[in-house]
Formats: C-alpha cells, structure tokens, sequence
C-alpha cells in the first residue's frame, strides 16, 4: 500500500500539488487521470522520488516513510520499485534480454544463467518470446512497452508504476497491454498506479480512480461510480466527446 | 555532481566492464583520428618549419629540434585535444543527453542505480587514465610525419632529423612530463564537461544538440584555460 500524505510541490515561484492526499492500496489497480499539465506526472515522479515533496508532506510505502529517507536507505525501496515510462526508457545500447536482466545484474547476485533463465521467464509473462538478441529499436511500440513491463518485473516489485502505457499505441495493442498490467497486479499482489489519458484504460481495469485538476485531488472512485458522477469536471473530462456523453447517459439510463 | 560520481559503484563487476567499453569506445575510438592528424600535423611543422629557416648560421638539425619541441609541448597534447574535445565531448554529451530526454536515466535512478556514477565515472576515469597514451602515440606519428615530409622533400636528412629531435633532451625531457600532466587533466575535462552538459539536458532533440554544443564549447576554453595555468605552474 501507498500512501500520499498532504503532498504539495513548487517550482521556483510555482506551485503544481496543493495538499493531495491519496491512498493506493495493494491489488488493486489505481488510476490516477487528469489533463495535460494538471500534476499527474509531478504527483508520481514524487511518489517515486524523483521529486522531493515540499515540507509538510509525506509519501509512504507500506507505512515506511520513503520522503524522510535518505538516499541510502531509499534505495532498498527502490529496489522494490518497478516502473513502465510512456516511451518504455529501455537502454538502447543493450538487448531485450540484457534490458530485462539489468536491474537481476545490478542487484543480485545471479549467475548469468540464472539471469538468463528469469528474464525469459519475464519475457514469455508478456508474450515474447525469440526476441532476446534484438536491439530496442528493432522492436515495435508495443513489443518495447511489453519489454519494458517485463523489466519492471524482473526483479518481483511490490509496486508497480506505469506512466501513460498506451500512449502511441493502437487501440488494440492498448487493450493487451492493460490487461497484462491488470493480471500482473493481480497475480502478483501488486500496488499498482497508472497515470493514464486513456478512457478505455479507465474503464477496463480502473479499481480506483483518482482524478487531478489544477493540481488537486479532485475526484475519488472506481470505473462504476465515474459513469454516474455529477463531478461537472471529471464529466468535462472523461465525457468530452459527444460520443462519450451520448454513451454516458445510455449507461445511466440503463 | 562531483561526489556521486566517485561514490563506490553498485557493484565491481558491472563497473570493470562498463570502464573497459567506455575506454575502448573513448580512447581506442579516437586512435585512428588522432593518428591520421598527427602524421600531417608533423609533416607540415616540419616542412613549415624548413622553408622558412633560410640562414645558413642556422644547423639543419634544427628543422627536428623545433618539430619535436612544438610536438611535445603544443600540438600533441593541446591541439590533438580540442579535437578529442569535439569528437569525444559531443559524443558522451548527446549520449547522456538522449538518455535523460528519453527517460533512460530516470529508469536507472527509479532502479536504485546511482546513475550519475553508472554513467560518468567509467567515461572519466577511462579517459584520464588512458589519454596520456593517446597523446604519447600522437607525438610518436608526428614526429614520424616530420620525418617523411622532410626526407621526402629532401630538406634534410634521416641522420640529420633523427639528431635534431633528440637534441637537448637531456634538458628538456621534463617537457614530456608537462606535456603528460596535461593531457591527464584534459582527459578529466573533457569527459567530466561532456558528462555534466549531457546529464542536465532538459527538454527533447534540439535541447540534446544544444547540449554537445555547449560541451564542446565548454571543454575547449577549459583546455585554453588549463593548458594556461599548468603552463604557468610547471614551465615557469
């Protein structure tokens, strides 16, 4: 479980958090959705660190409070820490395999064949399988998301981060990889948080949902409740199509 | 930044090999360029260097004497290293530069990697170690491109040359030492520079190019500047 306590963050002269307090729990699949340039993306860059949260707050992981420690002592939380990045981050002067295996190089103390042995298991968890010698940039847009999810799990996270895991992707290629991030979660007993634009991502696998605007918590709930809600703007946002409004109220009515 | 890059790796194994590939890919990388240019940078001293010594009070010796002086004092360790400067400095700084825009560092530090030490202190310490040989095998060639402008063009001869760089040495052989010294301090400069420009890239493409710019540009007046300085504490 993950913890978000009174978190406010500011650049310079520039406020982007006020107070944002949340709770995402363990198994379950939590959203956090917003526009573009609302703090989503600050919110879970301080969740994970590489923010520091301004004075007051307090992020913690499973009752450890990780804003208060020090790098060091941070570190063992990282290890515990998998993360999916919006353009996968995979490096690209190593292999699929050599990707998946870093984080087991780093901080295990493996054997190659070991390594070896659980980066293909990560690999064949999402589906690939007889890649392991390509290059990144040999991979399509989705094939990298599913390496880089297989990355995040190499090292068996308690939490997972997926920042925007369907941007650029078809809507079919999305659909895979939402349901692979729900199942992992599931699976694996994760705390899982997604930052995501995608409604269909809100719809699917959303257990908890939490909605930021102009850098506050705005809105709480699962993918039931934001079909009914009366929050003028989470319905602003999630119904900002005629199409979507149109469906809404067929789900409503209904 | 300093600090980071020299706090103890996460683990020795994966910093033994990133130090030898990021030697390989910096210093022996740069060997062939530094070799094509030092030949004709000592061909042309040379040959300068004869067509304007017209005075017959002056030895034809001296034609090797001044090459080999302005080699090892200038040309080898200074002016091969801006060069070093351009192809290096824009390398690592459009590397690192690219590995920030695109996340990659952020994945490192998420991991609980010290990604500052994962990424620099192989390249720096690669680089300053291994530089002064760059710079030994560059006055080697330079004074072997002298050699063959000069007999080729019959100013002088094999013996002649062969003395004229060997003469006063007995004097001057700390000039190798001062022209090691540098190149061991441009060697930390112009990876250390790189490094910096690129890790603190903000922004997407055209940032990253700003970025090998600026370091290029940066390393360059650091080596003005330092080949100024170490002249002045160790020459004078």
């Amino acid at each position: 479980m993950i913890e978000v306590r009174n978190v406010s963050k500011t650049f310079g002269d520039t406020q982007i958090l006020f107070d944002v307090s949340a709770r995402f729990d363990k198994g379950r699949v939590n959203l956090i959705i917003g526009a573009s340039g609302q703090g989503k993306s600050v919110l879970t860059k301080c969740i994970v660190g590489l923010h520091e949260v301004d004075e007051g707050g307090a992020i913690l992981y499973d009752d450890r409070n990780f804003s208060a420690m020090d790098r060091k002592a941070r570190i063992e939380i990282r290890k515990e820490i998998g993360m999916l990045f919006q353009g996968s981050a995979l490096f690209d002067s190593l292999t699929v395999e050599e990707n998946v295996s870093f984080p087991l190089k780093m901080f295990t103390d493996m054997s190659v064949e070991e390594r070896r042995e659980r980066a293909n298991f990560c690999l064949e968890r999402v589906n690939i399988v007889n890649k392991n010698h390509l290059l990144p940039a040999e991979t399509s847009g989705g094939m990298q998301k599913r390496i880089a999810i297989a990355r995040a799990i190499a090292m068996n996270p308690r939490y997972l981060f997926c920042d925007e895991p369907n941007s650029g992707l078809d809507p079919k290629t999305s659909i895979v990889i939402d349901n692979l991030i729900k199942e992992i979660t599931y699976e694996y007993d994760m705390t899982t948080i997604v930052i995501t634009h995608d409604m269909n991502s809100v719809m699917e696998i959303g257990d908890n949902i939490i909605f930021i605007n102009e850098g506050r918590k705005w809105w709480e709930g699962d993918n039931q409740q934001i079909i009914k809600t009366d929050n003028q703007e989470v319905v602003n946002f999630v119904y900002a199509s005629s199409f979507m409004k149109n469906l809404r109220e067929k789900l409503i009515n209904s | 930044m300093m600090s980071s890059v020299f706090s103890k790796p996460e683990k020795w194994s994966v910093f033994r090999r990133r130090f030898f590939q990021e030697t390989d890919i910096i210093v022996v990388g740069s060997i062939p360029l530094v070799a094509f240019l030092s030949v004709f940078m000592g061909a042309v001293i040379a040959l300068q260097t004869a067509s304007s010594m017209s005075s017959p009070l002056l030895p034809d010796y001296t034609v090797g004497y001044i090459t080999r002086s302005s080699t090892v004092l200038e040309f080898s360790p200074t002016i091969i290293s801006l060069i070093i400067a351009g192809k290096v400095g824009s390398n690592i700084a459009s590397e690192i530069g690219t590995m920030r825009v695109t996340e990659q560092i952020d994945a490192l530090e998420i991991m609980g990697v010290n990604s500052i030490g994962y990424l620099m202190l192989p390249k720096i310490l690669g680089a300053t170690i291994f530089f002064p040989f760059v710079i030994i095998i560059s006055m080697c060639l330079s004074l072997i491109g002298g050699w063959i402008a000069g007999v080729q063009s019959g100013f002088y001869s094999t013996e002649t040359y062969l003395y004229g760089i060997q003469a006063f040495w007995h004097e001057e052989g700390h000039t190798l030492y001062y022209a090691l010294v540098k190149s061991v301090v441009f060697g930390f400069l112009i990876t250390s520079i790189a490094c910096y420009y690129g890790y603190y890239t903000r922004g997407g493409a055209l940032e990253v190019g700003r970025s090998s710019t600026k370091a290029v540009v940066a390393a360059s007046v650091a080596i003005l500047l330092a080949n100024y300085v170490l002249t002045q504490l160790i020459l004078l």
